[in-house]
């Protein structure tokens, strides 16, 4: 078999799996069609894909399979337990198909089980005639349009009309930048773009015109296309593959995904992370050669230093970039926790999502899937009222939680918000004083007051539920959060709702870090957690239990010295700075020798054996070679915190 | 900071119109009477988008484009043209010299609001 079909094979069981699960929901609640909807696309995607890669039985076959769910769509038939029968029935017959292989002459066979299949499906359609065209609600068109050289000057601004054009439905925005020139015989004023819009919409030419419809002297290019995906399918599919992407507005469009897909390649995981693996030592490598070339002063050799960093940062980007998945592969897994979820607690909530287009590394995607769970059951289980609590409260019965991805910096944020109740500052304060966790005088902000939800063993739900309120909920999201160097905010007003925000790094395998020195030895803080440097008093002796307090602009800060909790000896130097780390929420100080400054580190893991050690996130290589530990900054002021409450 | 929109029109009644209906819709608006007035209300004051009429004394429409576009400091300011359908060639002659789009009377007061958003993208 060939990669592509092998590629195909495998993208097919991965859909079959699904189609199971699917199935078996849909066999428990015959009338969502959601569920119909996702076993239309599965099939229409496999037949789709079947005739280009040489599977044309199989794509034949799928087709009567995906007739029979069309006409469910239409509501012409109902869900039956021997459809579910069939269904399953088919699934596997698919399976054996993608076992066999591909078509020897690439014709499509016959088989008598194949027949035997289509003849008891074409028995539930009563009728076998192809289903009629259903008039496409939803087209695709490919615009072009260059603006005139002077449309800039002339005010005229094609941003305005991209966001219009984006207004209409779902549009992708290439933009060409060829015909720009050089610098030098650039005049600003004058547009030398053209951009490319393919648009899902439903709304026909004539709106489309209008967008345009002072641009009547740019050179604009409409066609409408047809969606379908390469094979030569009867006219039907294609239409109902629109009209699908319609109906599924929220999900992403599994149609034009599955179009997509055929011009991607599958990687298994572990090849990628080689690659980082290369790349990172590359960049050390590279740090080196600069280091040699600035030593040396060769201006040949300085020249070509150069051009390697640009080249290794492009290769960096390139490459962080392929580690990038849209974060909507995990929004989409909650649509199924929040319906079940509700159904369960007996409320009406619904899930809105957001920016699920946000690209996140494999990895951090890969952790968020757990204390996002755990937000979301919070937000259900606690934030959310039921229906008649939230009619006397003047709210919809209906609830929202929406989850919301947007880059911002070199971070993503991902935040959970539900217009449910929003949290009961004074149960949370009455229940931090019954753990312990504050003083019942304390006087604490709100947002510190809101963080002690994030405690280990901190639950202030009434009664205890299947969902939450065993209080191992919320602290797991902190850790999980933690050790993606990220961050986790609490905002809620009370009646109002509750938002939950995550900050995330984009990827976990570099990191901005500051380089210290701590008795004679690099180390590594992720800059992530540095607030400031700041000089170190010289008094130091408000000494207590190797912990002391700086006044930092009116506001005391604790400190503790590096040296002293790794257990080296001290090295007098006049350069020992404290650095300003923020946790949690919390400003602690630490002591360092010297502080050497920013540098891009590329995290290695530390050996099985080290792995464990509390207070170190990895390792990294400097330029000349030497190791240097990164320092886990939340987990050392946490050791100092618990060596300090079992000394007192 | 509001944006501003300068209407050029040497009758007052379409000056207030475009002023009572785009004011309360978050934009100062201006008025000049010609198109001499309109060129030096230009340079005293940061123009957001012009509305012009085509037919007004002393320097019409179509040649108060022309000495707009022939100054770079004016750069990215949209004129609209007021026209009637009679005027088409004129019209056209506008949008070669440079005017970004066109209001064709009789219009309301929605089909105004919605064209000069659709040049600048709302009040904001």
């Amino acid at each position: 078999m060939n990669p592509a079909a092998e590629s195909f094979v495998q993208e097919s069981r991965d859909i079959l799996e699904d189609l199971e699960g699917i199935v078996l929901e849909l066999e428990a609640d015959p009338s969502d069609p959601k569920r119909i909807d996702a076993v239309f696309r599965a099939l229409h995607t496999l037949k789709g894909s079947g005739g280009m890669f040489g599977f044309a039985t199989l794509a034949a076959f799928t087709h009567h399979f995906e007739s029979a769910y069309e006409r469910i769509r239409e509501g012409k038939a109902a869900v039956t337990p021997e459809l579910i029968q069939l269904s399953l029935a088919s699934r596997d017959h698919l399976e054996r198909m993608l076992d066999a292989g591909p078509d020897e002459d690439g014709t499509p066979a016959t088989d008598p089980a194949t027949a035997e299949l289509v003849a008891k499906i074409e028995a539930m359609d009563n009728s076998s005639a192809p289903v009629s065209a259903k008039a496409a609600n939803c087209a695709c068109f490919t615009i072009t349009f260059k603006p005139e050289p002077t449309a800039l000057r002339n005010g005229m601004r094609p941003e305005l009309l991209i966001a219009e054009l984006q207004e209409l439905g779902d549009a992708t925005v290439s933009v060409s930048t060829v015909d720009v020139p050089l610098l030098r015989d650039l005049d600003p004023a004058v547009c030398h773009l053209s951009w490319m819009i393919e648009l899902e919409t439903a709304a026909d030419r004539d709106a489309i015109d209008d967008v345009f419809i002072f641009a009547s002297d740019w050179q604009i290019d409409v066609q409408q296309v047809e969606a379908g995906t390469g094979s030569d399918l009867p006219a039907p599919a294609s239409s109902r593959a629109e009209s699908v992407a319609d109906s599924s507005k929220s999900d992403t469009s599994d149609a034009a995904r599955g179009a997509q897909k055929t011009d991607s390649v599958r990687v298994p995981s572990h090849r990628l992370d080689e690659l980082m693996d290369q790349l990172g030592e590359l960049v050390i490598a590279q740090a080196r050669l600069n280091r040699i070339s600035t030593d040396l002063g060769d201006a040949g050799l300085s020249s070509t230093a150069e051009e390697i960093e640009r080249l290794v940062t492009g290769l960096r980007d390139a490459t962080l970039s392929i580690r990038m998945l849209p974060i909507e592969l995990v929004f989409g897994k909650f649509r199924r926790v929040v319906r079940d979820l509700s159904t369960e607690l007996g409320k009406d909530v619904q899930l809105s999502t957001l920016g699920g287009e946000t690209e996140v590394d494999k990895n951090v995607i890969d952790s968020l899937t757990e204390p996002l769970v755990h937000i979301i059951r919070n937000s259900i289980d606690h934030g959310i009222e039921s229906p008649e609590e939230r009619r006397a409260a003047g709210k919809a019965d209906r609830a929202t939680v929406a989850m919301r991805a947007r880059q911002a910096g070199g971070e993503v944020l991902i935040s959970v918000t539900d217009d449910g109740k929003g949290l009961d500052a004074e149960a949370i304060r009455a229940r931090g004083i019954e753990r312990g966790l504050i003083a019942a005088d304390q006087d604490i902000s709100e947002d510190q007051l809101f963080g002690l939800i994030f405690e280990p063993g901190f639950s202030t739900a009434k009664a205890l539920s299947s969902v939450s309120g065993r209080g191992v909920g919320m602290d797991a999201v902190r850790r999980v959060i933690d050790d993606l160097h990220g961050a986790v905010e609490v905002k809620s007003v009370k009646g109002r709702g509750t938002e939950v925000t995550l900050r995330l790094p984009l990827t976990l395998a570099i990191i901005d870090g500051l380089l210290v020195k701590v008795a004679g030895g690099p180390f590594v803080l992720p800059l992530s957690n540095v607030e400031e440097c700041v000089e170190l008093p010289c008094d130091e002796n408000e000494r207590q239990s190797g912990r002391s307090i700086l006044r930092i602009r009116d506001q005391l800060v604790p400190f503790l010295s590096l040296d002293t909790l790794f257990g080296f000896d001290r090295i007098e130097s006049s350069e020992r700075r404290v650095v300003i780390t923020s946790v949690e929420g919390r400003r602690t100080g630490l002591v360092v020798d010297e502080v050497i400054g920013q540098y891009q580190t590329v995290i290695k893991p530390l050996s099985l054996y080290h792995r464990g050690i509390e207070g170190l996130a990895g390792s990294t290589i400097l330029g000349d070679g030497a190791v240097a530990l990164i320092l886990d900054a939340a987990a050392i002021v946490r050791r100092a915190q618990n060596a300090l409450k079992s000394a007192a | 900071m509001s944006k501003t929109i300068l209407s050029v029109d040497d009758s007052k009644s379409i000056r207030d119109m475009i002023g009572f209906t785009l004011q309360p819709k978050g934009y100062d608006v201006i008025g000049a009477g010609d198109g001499l007035e309109g060129i030096a209300a230009l340079k005293a004051n940061k123009v957001n988008l012009v509305v012009c009429d085509l037919n007004m004394p002393n320097m019409n429409g179509l040649e108060m484009v022309r000495k707009v576009r022939e100054d770079r400091s004016f750069d990215g300011i949209p004129i609209v043209m007021l026209t009637t359908e009679a005027q088409k060639e004129k019209m056209l002659a506008a949008k070669e010299a440079g005017a970004a789009g066109w209001l064709v009377k009789p219009f309301d007061e929605a089909k105004l609001v919605s064209v000069v958003n659709k040049m600048i993208g709302g009040a904001q």
